[in-house]
């Protein structure tokens, strides 16, 4: 009996390379000959080209070429696409207006593309950009999704007049309406959910060569999703042949969803790259990436929760103004709609929900989806909803959760979905143990002897991930499928090579996909090598983003195992002249049930690549199997978090001073890795709640923190040492029971942080603190119920 | 317009020239083709670009290439011997305190350095001490538990 | 970048000879400032004249009741010295908590001086303690040096060579750090000397600056009590995306009393 494999902290196969600078990232890779793009950006937020003159920049040492896009216009080349279609409460479809690779007549947002320079080198490219002369008409700008439909603002698309895309709802807004009528307590808050920026720790990069004796392309790029990359720039903006195209996507240092995207400088470097008849590179600077990476969250919500006078959440109630930016980038409307409203009913049993959300055009980058994507917008809203129920009704806040958990599955929300599982009251009850909470108001007591005021709150998020079901996705408005791709190439000595089509960046897939694999044909891990990230060498591939990598990319997986399996048993039973439904395949080896007689999965291979005694009339030589995998539901991964925080009154500093997350992601493959990627999201989650803050200048539309020093990320010494823990409750279909875990921690942090900030201060009389926390705002908030205590 | 830069690199002597701009980053990256080396920002913030300028944990974004003129530079490609890690890049593996890996091999460097300052860190020393690198992958959880246990090692 | 030229001198003569004769060029101490600067193309030095090459320089010495650094010794050499650590350990806390480890090893007092970043911590203490700024050419009392915004009393050609410490009774120096950044938001530096008190703020004005009212009132009774009420108004402060001038005022109050309670503990 060989060890198990599943569910075994295994190291990290890919960790060697990167710990000796053996990666190869896309700014690693230098291709012969190759030259340097810089992308002249927009100045301004919002301005008429009026003319642009590159004559002297077109003479400057080393320069290649210019474009603009009055050129790309000419090639016709059209613009990044959308693939997400809402289809707006009056029934018509989303504005989608067009989103050129470089601005045509009018730029949007600061940062936006206006031309692109080739040059040998990158200074002699910087050096022309700076004598192109651009002759802007600058217009006033909007930036903030709160005054974008305010009367006499800047309108952003001709084609949105009232810089509206949509506006949709879900839900039974007269059942909601019924229940507020007949509450007993209604709660309501307003707030905003901050704008963050990404800040993969890799910028985004991009190497395209075109090779004219075959007429085909390759671009290396730092992408989540190589294929869909492809796809996209092929058919719907470069007009080029898919199968001439193969886009690498190598070593890719962190995504966040900001490296889902189709984004301009690629395609324009992949376009230009036949036009220098040269390869370029394009690598960008971290301001770069502030400016024209795409952001995340950016809503505005007011929210009422209805009770009964036993604590009992009767309905909710949710309208969302979300920022979209200047465009519409590849999932931006699906984000703040499919992935946020859904989720609204959270942990509980709330029977009508009502949301309505209106998506608005502004003058800044454009918003799509980072980690969580929608769902730890729609956990805020019902979790610092339930925390401040709670408070304002006088129920313990772990009390009223457990009245409204849903214990009882298949659980069918009145927000569309259908939960297949989940136990919100172990998740729950063992936080709530690991945090110590029977211990929280003495530790409270001993800080205040401290000065120091002490706080906690909760969070029970639930997120929807796996993504996605495509013939529900295809009604919900997704112009693609969701399925995932995998290939199991067995070698002749029994050693397999995993080709997916999911990407890792980070999510540790080689090591986690292997153990599946290992662990399914009862080999060593050591002999099985994944290939991911190049769709020269991979079938197909939707790629990585939703917490969907092992939940449906995983599935492919096994569903290519059972393939080689039914097959080598064939082979096995022919061997062994037997009949095949005498084959038992157990531990790696294939054998005859009730008998002493095997063959080992390397002996079946070996049979396989060296048929000389093979039943060749009936089947094929060779062992490479493959399959496609369409979920029948989305995952539901939930847990609770808990946050304790202490605030200096003085000076309004908060600190973490302990978080605990108890996370079911149902069956766990890796808990090493599993426990690694709820680490990063609460650093996220964290650092959404008390640091990061995305600031426009609401005159001018200049993006004020472009820079890390003016956008705080977490440090290390910014945050706790975590305390993780799991619950296993099997998904119900898929064949690992996994369910997905790399949004969770920012899914649920914000919250919970929250949460325990306004804990700490609520004796003042604070209800509520927007994000992120800073001390500023924290000490603002304790000056002001100060002087309202005073007053009173 | 070259000016002449001699240096130790990784224990061998590296001699070229170098218009005065090349950063010593650059200098590593495109000249020596040290990958392993990255960048992640303009300002200095990140770290991802570290490594030793005569055994001191420097950011080579932040210095010109001459400024390392006549001294001895050690990346991530020369801190362990080939087919046996640096206990320092041990630890990460045992600890799982990498992920993407693009910022590890600055961290790497920094812990290195750390370690022989601090012999012995305490978590809260690691943390105090890492405020020159971001890591947005692992939440510094496992970070802190390799330096600390790459320390240990490094003793031995 | 832009380009530029660049020289290595290895005489402060040298160095000085070198930056009258070409013009438009500047001094390259730690660099930990200007690269960024030129890597964002926002400065066009015709060329630099580095001055690792001169180790006089370099090195810190404690002689009777002056602490002196040479220009290009580094926040961490400051930060592990033994003679900091004896004449002024507030100093040796202050080097080791500007920018980060490896700024540090790069990053120098010198360079930290001639830059006079508004949020700089070096300035505070300068001023604080009421140091002297020794050049080539001259002594500048700390309050005659800083000037404004990035501006300082050096003139063109002249290069720092070392900075004296006149060592205090009792010294602290709090720091309240942008989160981003890692740069003072507001840092107050407090030192008891011969006879006077002198408090110096910085991150929170377009220049370091002294408080004068908390000098006077510390001078009467060294306590934090005494300058519980004093506050700097907010009309000359800075209002940016990471404090108001309102919060950095309250700050400066806040700061400055933990200053005195950590000089009082030795802190």
């Amino acid at each position: 009996m060989n060890a198990p494999i599943i569910g075994q902290p295994i190291q990290r196969k890919e960790d060697v390379r990167f710990l000796t600078g053996g990666g190869t990232f896309t700014d690693d890779v230098n291709v012969h000959g190759q030259t340097h793009a810089y992308f002249l950006r927009s100045p301004h937020a919002h301005a008429r080209i009026r003319s642009i003159d590159r004559a002297q920049a077109a003479t400057a040492p080393g320069v290649l070429a210019i474009f603009t896009g009055d050129d790309l216009a000419e090639a016709k080349v059209n613009g990044l696409p959308c693939g997400w279609l809402i289809t707006d409460v009056n029934g018509q479809p989303m504005k989608e207006p067009p989103h050129p690779v470089l601005a045509q007549g009018k730029v949007r947002y600061v940062g936006d593309h206006v031309a692109v320079v080739i040059a040998e080198t990158l200074n002699q490219a910087k050096e022309a950009a700076e004598l192109i002369d651009v002759d802007y008409e600058i217009l006033s700008a909007v930036v903030k999704a709160g005054d974008a439909r305010k009367p006499g603002a800047p309108v952003v698309h001709d084609a949105a007049p009232d810089n509206t895309c949509f506006v949709w709802a879900i839900g039974d807004k007269e059942a909601v309406d019924r229940a507020f009528s007949g509450a007993h307590h209604v709660t309501t808050l307003e707030f905003i959910n901050n704008r963050l920026i990404p800040n993969a720790i890799e910028p985004r990069a991009a190497v395209a060569q075109y090779a004219a004796s075959e007429d085909a392309y390759t671009l290396h790029v730092t992408s989540q999703n190589p294929h869909v990359e492809r796809l996209l720039m092929t058919a719907f903006v470069l007009g080029l042949p898919e199968h001439k195209v193969r886009v690498i996507s190598p070593d890719v240092g962190g995504g966040f969803g900001s490296k889902i995207y189709l984004y301009a400088e690629e395609t324009v470097i992949t376009w230009a790259s036949k036009q220098v008849k040269r390869p370029i590179k394009w690598t960008a600077e971290r301001t770069e990436s502030f400016l024209s990476d795409a952001h995340g969250r950016d809503h505005v919500t007011r929210a009422e929760l209805a009770l009964d006078k036993d604590g009992k959440f009767l309905a909710l109630r949710v309208a969302t103004t979300a920022n979209m930016g200047a465009y519409l980038s590849t999932f931006a409307s699906c984000i703040p709609t499919i992935l946020y409203a859904t989720l609204l009913a959270g942990q509980y049993t709330t029977p009508a929900i009502h949301c309505e959300v209106t998506a608005v055009f502004t003058n800044t980058a454009p918003v799509d989806a980072y980690r969580g994507a929608g769902r730890p917008e729609a956990t805020y809203v019902v979790e610092r909803l339930v925390d401040t129920a709670a408070r304002e009704t006088g129920i313990d806040r772990a009390e009223i959760r457990r009245r409204n958990f849903i214990t009882t599955f298949p659980y069918q929300t009145p927000v569309a979905l259908n939960y297949d599982t989940g136990n919100y009251e172990a998740t729950l009850a063992e936080a709530m143990q690991i945090a110590g909470v029977a211990g929280f108001e003495t530790r409270r007591k001993e800080a205040e002897r401290r000065g120091m005021l002490r706080g906690l709150g909760y969070s029970a998020y639930i997120e929807a991930c796996g993504i996605a079901p495509s013939n529900i996705a295809g009604a919900l408005g997704a112009r693609a499928g969701l399925f995932e791709a995998g290939e199991i190439r067995v070698h002749p000595t029994g050693s397999v090579t995993v080709f997916t089509g999911s990407h890792s960046h980070g999510q540790g897939h080689e090591t986690t996909f292997a153990q599946v694999v290992a662990g399914r044909l009862g080999i060593p891990v050591e002999n099985v090598d994944v290939v991911h990230g190049d769709t020269g060498r991979i079938l197909f591939g939707m790629g990585t983003y939703g917490s969907r990598s092992i939940a449906v990319g995983g599935t492919a997986i096994m569903k290519a195992l059972d393939k080689v399996i039914a097959k080598g048993k064939k082979i096995a039973a022919h061997l062994l002249d037997a009949q095949e439904s005498e084959v038992e395949f157990v531990d790696g080896e294939f054998w005859i049930t009730g008998t002493d007689r095997c063959k080992t999965f390397a002996e079946v291979a070996l049979a396989a690549y060296v048929p000389h005694n093979y039943p060749l009339d009936k089947l094929e030589p060779g062992l490479n199997e493959s399959a496609f995998y369409d979920p029948t539901n989305f995952t539901f991964p939930a847990g609770s978090h808990i946050c304790e925080v202490e605030i200096d009154p003085a000076t309004g500093v908060t600190r973490v001073v302990n978080f605990t997350a108890v996370d079911d992601f149902g069956k766990v493959i890796n808990p090493m890795i599993v426990e690694g990627q709820v680490h990063g999201g609460l650093a996220q989650g964290i650092g959404q709640a008390l640091l990061e803050a995305c600031i426009y200048d609401p005159e001018s539309g200049q993006l004020l923190t472009a820079t890390l020093m003016d956008y705080a990320l977490p440090r290390a010494d910014d945050l706790p040492a975590f305390k993780v823990g799991m619950k296993e409750t099997p998904c119900t279909h898929n064949p690992l029971g996994v369910k997905g875990c790399g949004e969770a921690g920012a899914i649920g942090a914000p919250a919970a942080v929250i949460n325990a900030v306004v804990d700490a201060l609520a004796h003042l009389g604070v209800r509520d603190v927007e994000m992120p926390a800073t001390p500023e705002r924290v000490w603002r908030a304790i000056q002001s119920a100060k002087t309202a205590n005073k007053a009173a | 317009m070259g000016i002449n830069l001699s240096l130790t690199v990784n224990g061998r002597a590296v001699s070229a020239d170098v218009d005065p701009r090349t950063l010593l980053v650059q200098f590593l990256r495109d000249h020596l083709r040290l990958t392993g080396t990255h960048v992640g920002c303009d300002t200095g913030q990140c770290g991802a670009c570290t490594v030793h300028l005569n055994d001191r944990a420097v950011k080579s974004c932040n210095l010109l290439a001459l400024q390392a003129q006549g001294a001895s530079v050690t990346t991530i490609e020369g801190i362990g011997e080939p087919g046996k890690l640096h206990p320092m890049q041990e630890a990460f593996r045992a600890h799982h305190g990498l992920q993407c890996g693009f910022c590890t091999p600055g961290i790497v460097m920094n812990a290195v350095e750390l370690a022989r300052k601090h012999p012995n860190p305490s978590e809260d020393t690691v943390r105090a001490e890492l405020d020159g690198n971001l890591c947005r992958c692992t939440g510094y959880h496992n970070i802190v538990k390799a330096i600390v246990a790459g320390a240990a090692a490094m003793k031995q | 970048m832009h380009a530029f030229d660049y020289h290595r001198p290895a005489t402060i003569k040298e160095a000085a000879s070198l930056l009258r004769k070409t013009e438009n060029s500047r001094v390259l101490a730690g660099g930990q400032s200007l690269i960024p600067t030129l890597k964002f193309r926002l400065s066009k030095p015709s060329a630099l004249i580095d001055l690792a090459g001169i180790g006089e320089l370099r090195g810190i010495k404690l002689d009777g009741a002056t602490l002196t650094i040479g220009a290009m010794t580094t926040h961490s050499e400051v930060a592990s010295s033994k003679d900091v650590a004896i004449g002024i350990p507030t100093l040796a806390r202050l080097a080791a908590g500007v920018g980060d480890r490896q700024v540090r090893n790069a990053g120098t007092i010198g360079g930290a001086l001639a830059n006079n970043d508004p949020a700089a911590d070096y300035p505070a203490a300068v001023l604080g303690i009421g140091a002297s700024v020794h050049t080539n050419k001259r002594v500048i009392p700390a309050d005659k040096f800083f000037t404004g915004t990035l501006e300082t009393a050096l003139r063109a050609g002249e290069i720092i060579t070392a900075v004296a410490f006149p060592l205090p009774k009792r010294a602290a120096y709090v720091k309240f750090r942008n989160p981003a950044s890692r740069f003072a938001l507001v840092g107050v530096f407090v030192a008891e000397g011969a006879g006077a008190v002198r408090v110096a703020v910085t991150g929170a004005a377009p220049c370091v600056f002294r408080v004068k009212e908390m000098e006077k009132r510390l001078g009467e009774k060294f306590a934090a009590e005494a300058i519980a009420k004093i506050t700097v108004p907010p009309g000359t402060l800075n209002s940016d995306i990471h404090a108001s001038a309102e919060y950095r005022s309250h700050l400066i109050t806040v700061l400055a009393q933990r200053a005195v309670a950590a000089a009082l503990a030795g802190k």
